[in-house]
């Protein structure tokens, strides 16, 4: 996902003058082309995030789209009054980029794991959250935050990801796209989940169980009427993220379902718990020791689906 | 721009009519900051009267100067000398910090012509002025950034951070004035987090520097219309002002940072100001 997000963003600033990136010095290897092209478009802040964020909301105030880089909590968490105040407040055109969501650094500790931001930065009025499941969804939601007026953060997962999608994707912030039509039940994936999640519906399928996945980029705002044809066309909802479980995307979707949907939903959220992880390693063992394999996801979901059958029959009786 | 600016010597009446104002708002408010109001309205009567270059009826226009309140709590001196220069009607001064009112009691710019920042939370003056700052440089533009902080939000590292960015950068069109009343919240600066020695540490992070009598007009005047005072580096004014300014029962107290006039203070005040209640 960085390669699609810098190859976009060398794109949009071919093309639009007032796109600027502002790094804390971070993004070793990766950031140097757009330096070398654009040294009147790019800042090294150096190690200092509130700074950083300040700074690109003086430089958006005076007219341009601001692109801040850093790593996993650094641009959020670090600044999140700088956040609020100085880009939400004032509805300044900054793009804050994270490289490494979730557990794509799993092996650094829990310092690198970027694990409630989505919850964080979507409670934020104005801002717009953006996690993409794949290259081709980082790349188009790159231009989908240029385009757009005003605070977004734009969740990456690490370098050299799969593609998912296997066409060309429809992309429109706030939209969910379609990835496997199912009638039986519903899986909502955000961020890197999206190849699991895809695996997951081949299983569910496999296993007689036809699932619809809809891959939701953009949390915020949350594409209600996707959720609500699911809820109403599949009975079962389902939520996947690289994310604690509180306030993310099943937050988001749990939320919505429970003031807007009378007769009862099948539900579960698939994330991390809230806790700090006491495990270290590769992205793809943390999920797996957190249940985040698509076996574990897929088991979780026929356990739920059968006791809810179940429930069904004993109140028919 | 449209040339506003007051005559030589009319900085005096300003700074009054900024200390009546600002005595009137927070005390129908019943709210807090007139010491810190006082100790900078010397200031800002000379930089909306004679320095920035920027006109009322186009509050917006990209190569006006630009004004940041990083002491935002005291925005009540900042909103009575915007409504002085036509920025926008004095009738809002009334209901300042009130129900259904328009003026915040910390710089709001939503809807506010002339509040270029929203401030409040110490420490985010200077970053965002300096972005802006750098904006102005990259793309040419003539404008000045001028960001006036507390002495208090300077225990703030982010306001550290945008200092070692600025000197780096040689922002030279960028001014941090710091209303160095040396009083904060609980006590005075020394008791509290001794900032000294100061003016060497902007040095010492690559500024020029200025120490002057913050209520010495013509002093406030020379050195403020003579920016940078160090060519390639951004300027810093040590402005050493006492809080409460003005008015002689508030001077250097305490107390003042937080209390508001009852009826017999405004009365004194105004007394002393020369003004009626």
């Amino acid at each position: 996902m960085r390669g699609a997000f810098f190859s976009a963003l060398l794109e949009l600033a071919e093309k639009d003058e007032r796109v600027n990136l502002v790094v804390g010095d971070l993004g070793f290897g990766v950031v140097e082309e757009f330096a070398l092209r654009f040294p009147k478009r790019f800042l090294n802040a150096g190690v200092a995030e509130q700074n950083m964020t300040g700074i690109a909301a003086g430089m958006a105030l005076s007219g341009k789209i601001v692109f801040t880089y850093s790593i996993a909590n650094f641009p959020i968490l670090r600044c999140l009054e700088q956040v609020r105040n100085d880009v939400c407040y004032h509805n300044a055109n900054v793009k804050i980029v994270a490289v490494g969501g979730g557990l794509a650094y799993g092996a650094l500790g829990a310092t690198h794991h970027a694990t409630e931001d989505l919850a964080i930065l979507r409670s934020l009025p104005q801002m717009v959250v953006v996690a993409p499941g794949d290259p081709l969804e980082a790349e188009a939601a790159t231009r989908a935050v240029a385009a757009h007026a005003g605070p977004c953060y734009l969740r990456l997962g690490r370098a050299g990801e799969a593609k998912v999608h296997r066409t060309q994707i429809d992309f429109v912030l706030g939209k969910a796209i379609e990835m496997h039509e199912g009638r039986e039940a519903t899986l909502i994936s955000t961020g890197g989940m999206l190849g699991t999640a895809m695996q997951v519906a081949d299983l569910l399928s496999d296993a007689g169980v036809h699932t619809r996945l809809l891959s939701m980029h953009t949390v915020r705002p949350l594409d209600t009427e996707a959720i609500e044809s699911a809820v109403r066309e599949t009975g079962a909802v389902f939520t996947l993220e690289e994310h604690s479980v509180v306030g993310g995307l099943g937050g988001a979707v749990a939320e919505f379902l429970a003031e807007n949907w009378e007769a009862p939903v099948v539900f579960k959220r698939f994330g991390l718990p809230s806790e700090f992880s006491c495990f270290l390693g590769s992205q793809e063992y943390m999920r797996a020791r957190h249940g985040l394999s698509a076996e574990a996801i897929a088991l979780g979901i026929r356990a739920k689906m059968e006791k809810a059958q179940s429930l069904t029959a004993v109140a028919k009786v | 721009m449209t040339e506003t600016s007051l005559r030589l010597g009319e900085s005096a009446a300003l700074a009054r009519h900024i200390r009546v104002q600002t005595a009137r708002m927070i005390h129908r408010a019943k709210s807090s900051h007139l010491g810190s109001s006082y100790s900078m309205a010397d200031l800002l009567a000379v930089l909306y009267g004679r320095i920035l270059r920027i006109d009322p009826k186009q509050p917006e226009a990209a190569e006006r100067d630009r004004f940041v309140l990083s002491k935002g709590h005291a925005c009540a001196a900042l909103y009575a000398v915007l409504a002085e220069r036509g920025f926008f009607p004095k009738e809002w001064l009334e209901d300042f910090y009130q129900d259904g009112a328009r003026l915040a009691g910390h710089a709001t710019h939503l809807g506010v012509p002339g509040v270029e920042v929203s401030t409040g939370s110490l420490g985010h003056g200077l970053p965002i002025a300096c972005g802006m700052a750098l904006a102005g440089k990259r793309d040419g533009c003539g404008y000045r950034v001028f960001a006036m902080l507390s002495d208090g939000e300077c225990d703030e590292g982010s306001t550290w951070e945008a200092a070692l960015f600025a000197g780096h950068h040689g922002l030279d069109n960028l001014i941090a004035i710091v209303d160095y009343n040396k009083i904060q919240s609980l006590g005075t600066v020394n008791e509290v987090l001794n900032l000294e020695p100061f003016a060497e540490k902007w040095r010492a992070f690559g500024w020029g520097v200025q120490e002057i009598d913050g209520h010495d007009f013509a002093r406030i005047e020379q050195t403020l219309a003579s920016v940078p005072v160090v060519a390639n580096k951004p300027t810093c004014v040590v402005a050493h002002t006492v809080k409460g300014k003005g008015v002689s029962f508030m001077e250097n107290k305490v107390l003042w940072h937080y209390r508001s006039p009852d009826r017999e203070e405004m009365s004194k005040a105004m007394v002393e100001l020369g003004a009626e209640e």
